[in-house]
């Protein structure tokens, strides 16, 4: 397909910007782990604080990339699938909004003014442009979403009785998800926290604050996970050369999202005061729900993928698997699509580990944490987000791929190191090793009394595992710059690989329409949310005034 | 309308959610692990202290600050059962006690509790792990079991 000069420079700025700031974010993952190895006993390096460097790591990998993408892809696949290009005006506004909020908050960050963590947790009080940098960035993504529900409106209209393809539907679930999660943490940031932190306001309900972030705070990881699961279903099978065996359970995998995303963020707070214990083993049970989309998805591609290989002339019961394209350079994004599911087993194993209420004691705030988010965010989320952005780059702009075969190694490269540094944090996890700690400064320097013989091992297997990621990090750049840069050869297009159905499929109305979906999504939500936002209120004893970081005495308002 | 794999796989899912939710309540149940309580929150939870209510029961009053733990060091005899009361002056932090699988958070204006029961003799350590600032990497505290005579 066709793409007008405007969308596709849209596109590519939506892709670049990230990418380009997605150096520091990398930069300071592999800093990260050199840290907490012990490898260095500082508290910053180059300038840049270890906390800092924490935040930047956090805030730019898993919001600024993932938003920016999930923006950029649903731009191309409702463009691609219902033929009509965005509205230029809500368009270019929603670019705006998100370039200068990620500028504001990265400005906040990198002048060490909000080293506060990616979750913000008051009442440590960052920098003012770190809130509204956030929030503009946010609101820019909503401006896409509500151009795209009127281009599907008008389209459905159009097509009373043609399935709106699958693509569609998840990028419209998806950011309908984003939508409602996104309210709470704007009710946050901009009721609770931007007046806090500017004076106007003396204290802030830190258990309620931190029950709005958890709203938002798990809901975030379907908005980073369902753009891979759409490249799962609707081109994975076709990569594979063959078809996606069943498209009904695609459907009912992203409305069953729809529903469960948002009930279950108290699984976060399963170690806070204040919130009741039915609350928290209730939505530790729903999490459980959220679960079976991922185990239908999982049944659904192996067994699109393995018709691919006998297709193939792939034969065993488990033999035919070497005869999937894994090495091919025509379809490289089958490469990264499977490392991030192969990595999605034990992603989502883990985090059941982590959402079963009591078992989470075991690991809870420990290093086992990142070890499973690493699983699944650096997994499925980030390897389809560097497939895909390699991908389009090279469609949109008419270049062909730089070092394609490297471009071929780097998810396998990427997986290893994955594994190595998950197994090391996960390991460490287990025996105590707190996570978002500068563990070289005290538990792993020997000259401290606080050191900590236990956590040199798993340290240092992440340390491994992290440098490894670096490595396949840093070719990732090489490939995706060199791409941009190379002269022109082709016209610009846009041509996703599409699956078919292997089966004839019926459409049936009710997983064609979103209005019950809704209903059932927001009386669940209330039932979930309205206790634990009554406890939050109820049982909370005092305000919390604003602290800075660096400083145990609170900032209090001038009067 | 369904085919048959795809139904196997369904109540195959089905059964091992039912699997993981049966292991959270035998977990609960017959193990006794549960998660923080609940408590309304006052003001005498900001008061650091350690109750001896029995010969072997005692109450511990944590109250965590930017960068330490008070009581930095409570003694506390083999065998006996410890009630933990969690909260913060300051910002947020968290209290896990390594090998125990004590796991809560402090949150100013909330107060965290658990059971507790030290059955081997030892220095068990406290460290707090969620992100406190600057100086969070120093924060840790120590419960003493079975320290001879103070």
């Amino acid at each position: 397909m066709n793409v007008s000069r405007f969308l596709k420079n849209v596109i590519l700025v939506e892709l670049f910007v990230p990418v380009l700031l997605l150096t520091i974010g990398i930069y300071h993952g592999l800093m990260q782990v050199i840290y907490r190895a012990g490898v260095i006993h500082q508290a910053a390096v180059a300038k840049l604080d270890y906390y800092q460097g924490l935040t930047l790591h956090g805030v730019i990998n898993a919001v600024v990339l993932t938003t920016f993408f999930a923006v950029a892809f649903g731009h191309a696949t409702i463009a691609f699938y219902l033929k009509k290009e965005p509205n230029r005006k809500a368009t270019m506004l929603s670019l705006i909004l998100m370039v200068v909020g990620t500028l504001l908050a990265a400005a906040a960050m990198l002048s060490g003014k909000a080293s506060v963590l990616y979750t913000f947790y008051p009442p440590l009080k960052a920098h003012p442009a770190f809130y509204i940098g956030t929030a503009m960035l946010i609101v820019g993504s909503w401006v896409a979403y509500w151009d795209w529900a009127v281009i599907y409106v008008r389209w459905k209209r159009d097509h009373r009785d043609v399935n709106t393809p699958l693509a569609v539907i998840g990028t419209l679930v998806n950011f309908t998800i984003w939508f409602v999660c996104t309210l709470a943490v704007a009710y946050e940031v901009l009721v609770l926290l931007v007046p806090w932190s500017l004076g106007w306001t003396d204290g802030v309900n830190v258990v309620l604050a931190r029950t709005l972030f958890w709203f938002f705070g798990h809901a975030l990881v379907y908005f980073w996970l369902l753009p891979s699961y759409i490249m799962f279903y609707t081109m994975l099978p076709k990569l594979a050369g063959g078809k996606l065996y069943s498209g009904m359970a695609g459907r009912i995998a992203f409305f069953m999202f729809l529903i469960l995303s948002i009930p279950i963020g108290v699984h976060h707070q399963f170690g806070d005061p204040s919130i009741g214990r039915g609350i928290k083993l209730t939505q530790s049970i729903l999490t459980f729900g959220v679960a079976i989309p991922s185990f239908i998805t999982a049944f659904t591609i192996a067994a699109s993928l393995e018709y691919a290989a006998r297709l193939r002339g792939g034969k065993g019961l488990y033999r035919w698997i070497w005869k999937l394209p894994f090495f091919r350079k025509d379809v490289f994004l089958f490469g990264y699509l499977i490392n991030g599911l192969i990595l999605f087993i034990f992603g989502g194993l883990t985090g059941l580990v982590n959402a079963s209420y009591s078992l989470n004691n075991v690991v809870h705030n420990t290093s086992f944490v990142p070890g499973h988010f690493h699983l699944t965010v650096a997994g499925p989320v980030f390897l389809a987000i560097l497939g895909m952005s390699i991908f389009l780059v090279s469609q949109l702009t008419g270049k062909k791929i730089f070092l394609p075969a490297i471009n071929t190694i780097i998810p396998y490269l990427w997986t290893v190191g994955v594994l190595i540094f998950s197994t090391g944090l996960m390991w460490g996890g287990l025996m105590g090793e707190p996570r978002r700690t500068n563990m070289g400064l005290t538990y792993l320097n020997p000259a401290s009394e606080q050191y900590h013989s236990y956590w040199v091992i798993s340290s240092m297997l992440g340390l491994a595992g992290g440098g490894i990621m670096f490595v396949a990090g840093f070719l990732y750049f090489i490939v995706f710059f060199g791409t941009f840069f190379r002269k022109k050869t082709a016209a610009s297009m846009i041509d996703f690989p599409v699956s078919e159905s292997l089966h004839e499929e019926k459409r049936i109305p009710l997983f064609d329409t979103f209005r019950p979906w809704l209903l059932l999504m927001g009386i669940i939500i209330l039932m979930a949310y309205l206790p634990a936002i009554s406890d939050a209120l109820n049982n909370t004893g005092r305000k919390a005034p604003p602290y800075l970081p660096s400083d145990p005495t609170p900032i209090l308002p001038k009067k | 309308m369904i085919d048959k794999f795809e139904r196997n796989v369904i109540y195959t899912a089905l059964l091992v959610s039912g699997l993981f939710i049966f292991s959270l309540f035998y977990a609960m149940g017959a193990k006794k692990a549960d998660v923080t309580e609940c408590l309304p929150y006052d003001k005498s939870y900001e008061t650091a202290r350690v109750n001896q209510i029995d010969a072997h029961t005692y109450q511990i009053f944590y109250v965590a600050r930017m960068w330490n733990f008070e009581p930095s060091i409570a003694y506390i005899p083999v065998g006996s059962e410890v009630d933990l009361f969690v909260t913060s002056l300051d910002v947020v932090h968290g209290f896990n006690i390594f090998n125990k699988n004590t796991n809560l958070m402090g949150v100013p204006g909330g107060v965290s509790k658990t059971t507790v029961k030290f059955e081997e003799p030892g220095v068990y350590k406290v460290v707090c792990h969620e992100y406190c600032g600057t100086g969070h990497q120093n924060m840790q505290a120590e419960i003493i079991v079975n320290y001879p005579k103070k």
